[in-house]
């Protein structure tokens, strides 16, 4: 009993040097938005029960604000590595008594360690690769082409069936801009997709997918690159 | 001990049976409109105004916030657009029967905001840059942005915050925008279609050609709807005594559908952005344990309806797998606009395109009265004719006569 100590719990990762998790700790409190999302935390738990994840895994939004309003450095790293992706990022969260956003300390915790490279987030975007190359060259998260049964059995036999038809069903929508268009959700203009490009390279966004993914960050520098130029001489 | 402080519980429960009616002077949060007036004053940004005519309606502390009802820019949906295109089709179908002037653009891109709750690939520059970029796209064609998607109404109000708060951050966006040619534009309302739907609601009941009445419907409100930046959601002291957004459930109860609660309303659907897309173990457990099992126990209905992209694909396609584990599932789900849609006598494939939808929604259309199975050979009429080049594809042309109903 005389080890007992409650409230305190191990450091999980203490090959990790206490420096380390401080400038990330730090890093995600340079946000301009940290303020905006935390005012301390009664402890009520109000968040946890109106919390998806919390019901599903083993996550608290409330550990969250706590171990950010403690500035609990050790534990937040721990947040950092095992806990971040398991928010639905559904913002149930916000209902809190004192105005907390866990949910959005959440994005700012996972923007740091995206930001960083942390390896346990590259595992976690592994296969999420193919939607960020959609997003950020197609400016649409999905599109019709996107629906294939190896990658939704669960959704049924629909899937297939969409598949098999998408051209003919894709040209069978009257809205102008979504007929007949399969690659994107709809038809855009080439000038907006290099407004978009710009804004990729102009905020350092397409930097952050060289920290996930070295080998999409290539080829989307390569694609964008040689639409901005085209754009430069046609200008 | 004092007990002068205490309130009684009676008084408190009094208090909760009677609708909430909340005073916009003693809110508890600012207008951020003043704030964006203030800006516009100061020469830092362009506050694009409602255009005549507008429905005004009531949001959660009393204040008004004005629904345009046409010259509408409609900002559409990645998710609604590429998986579920019968959920767009409604809206513009509906604009149509109204004869409302409204632009399609090509010069949009969805808000990202998907992939940013996904993923965290990006920041908050990048995220309110690419918010502006189409707020000035909807500004130079005079037509005013009208936002399709649930995600991001909600994205983009709390990155008008995010623009109204942070200079620094509104100095960035600037800089880009300048790089583009286009000036920093932030409409003075930020609007999502289902309070359009809910602005006009009684009209569309007026041209309702399609009896709903013998429907009960389950209501799924959509988080990114009410509970991000949570002041700018319509509410109604008639609808849920005001204690509730009153968006979807006054559309439903104005059709003459039955409405039937459940304990599990205030629950998400289980999309978690990535997680319906790599890691659906949780999304189908959650959409089926907790919100259409939930539904199908407590009040067993015949539809699910929700004004979400997410939402309505989460809580659709989430009823396959679970049927293998002998769980209470089919219950068909549809959005308001389709149900709007649907009242006016919209055609089930053409305009509502339910052939995308996973779950059975033929029981429902056979509880209607509706022949779907003509339908569909109407359809696939069409789709005949395109595969053997007869037709490009379908048009506004097949599109826009509502369906015969049968007296």
């Amino acid at each position: 009993m005389t080890d007992w100590n409650p409230g305190k719990v191990v450091d999980r990762y203490p090959d990790v040097p206490y420096e380390e998790k401080q400038r990330l700790f730090l890093e995600i409190k340079e946000d301009p938005r940290y303020e905006d999302y935390l005012y301390g935390c009664y402890e009520c738990g109000i968040c946890v029960s109106a919390c998806p994840s919390a019901r599903f895994y083993d996550y608290s939004p409330r550990v969250i604000a706590q171990a950010m309003a403690r500035e609990d450095v050790d534990r937040i790293y721990e947040i950092l590595i095992e806990d971040i992706w398991n928010c639905a990022q559904c913002f149930s969260c916000v209902r809190c008594p004192r105005h907390n956003n866990p949910g959005g300390l959440v994005t700012l915790i996972r923007e740091v360690a995206v930001r960083n490279g942390i390896q346990e987030t590259r595992d976690v975007l592994q296969g999420y690769s193919r939607v960020i190359y959609k997003v950020m060259l197609k400016g649409n998260q999905v599109s019709p082409d996107m629906l294939q049964p190896d990658f939704f059995p669960d959704w049924g036999p629909w899937v297939r069936e969409f598949s098999e038809n998408m051209q003919v069903w894709r040209q069978a929508i009257p809205v102008d801009t979504l007929r007949g268009v399969t690659d994107a959700a709809w038809r855009t203009d080439d000038k907006t997709l290099r407004e978009l490009y710009t804004i990729w390279f102009e905020t350092g966004n397409i930097e952050i997918i060289q920290e996930v993914d070295e080998g999409l960050y290539e080829l989307l520098v390569d694609v964008m690159e040689e639409e901005l130029e085209e754009w430069e001489e046609e200008v | 001990m004092a007990t002068a402080n205490f309130v009684p519980v009676e008084e408190i429960l009094a208090k909760k049976s009677q609708p909430v009616r909340r005073d916009p002077t003693t809110a508890p949060t600012h207008d951020l409109r003043e704030a964006l007036f203030e800006l516009e004053a100061k020469g830092e940004l362009i506050v694009q105004r409602v255009p005549e005519p507008y429905i005004e309606v009531t949001t959660k502390f009393g204040r008004t916030k004005k629904i345009p009802v046409e010259h509408t820019w409609h900002h559409k949906s990645c998710g609604q657009c590429g998986h579920i295109p019968g959920y767009s089709t409604s809206v513009f179908w509906l604009h149509r029967q109204f004869g409302l002037d409204y632009v399609d653009p090509t010069d949009q891109t969805s808000c990202t905001g998907w992939n940013y709750y996904a993923s965290a690939t990006s920041n908050a520059a990048a995220q309110l840059a690419v918010m502006c970029r189409n707020f000035a796209a909807a500004y130079e064609t005079g037509y005013y942005p009208l936002i399709h998607c649930g995600t991001s109404y909600g994205h983009y109000k709390e990155a008008r915050e995010e623009l109204i708060h942070h200079k620094a951050l509104r100095d960035e966006v600037r800089r880009i925008l300048d790089k583009l040619g286009k000036p920093l534009v932030v409409p003075e309302e930020i609007v999502h279609y289902s309070e359009w739907v809910h602005a006009m609601r009684h009209r569309i009941a007026e041209r309702q050609i399609v009896d709903l009445s013998s429907l009960t419907a389950c209501v799924h409100p959509a988080c990114h709807y009410y509970k991000i930046v949570a002041e700018d959601a319509i509410y109604d002291p008639d609808i849920y005594g005001g204690q509730r957004t009153a968006t979807v459930t006054g559309l439903l109860e104005t059709l003459g559908i039955h409405v039937a609660d459940y304990s599990t309303w205030f629950d998400c659907c289980g999309f978690g952005f990535r997680h319906v897309l790599v890691q659906r173990d949780f999304t189908r457990s959650f959409a089926v344990l907790r919100k259409i099992e939930v539904m199908k126990n407590e009040v067993d209905p015949d539809l699910v309806v929700t004004h979400d992209t997410g939402c309505v694909t989460t809580l659709d396609k989430s009823q396959f797998a679970a049927k293998a584990h002998q769980r209470q599932v089919g219950v068909p789900v549809l959005s308001d606009a389709q149900v709007a849609a649907l009242a006016m006598g919209a055609h089930p494939f053409r305009v509502l395109q339910l052939h995308w939808h996973s779950t059975d929604w033929r029981p429902m259309l056979e509880k209607l009265g509706i022949d779907w199975q003509r339908h569909w050979e109407e359809f696939e009429a069409d789709l005949d004719a395109i595969r053997r080049g007869e037709k490009a594809g379908l048009t506004w042309e097949d599109a826009d006569t509502p369906i015969a109903v049968a007296a």
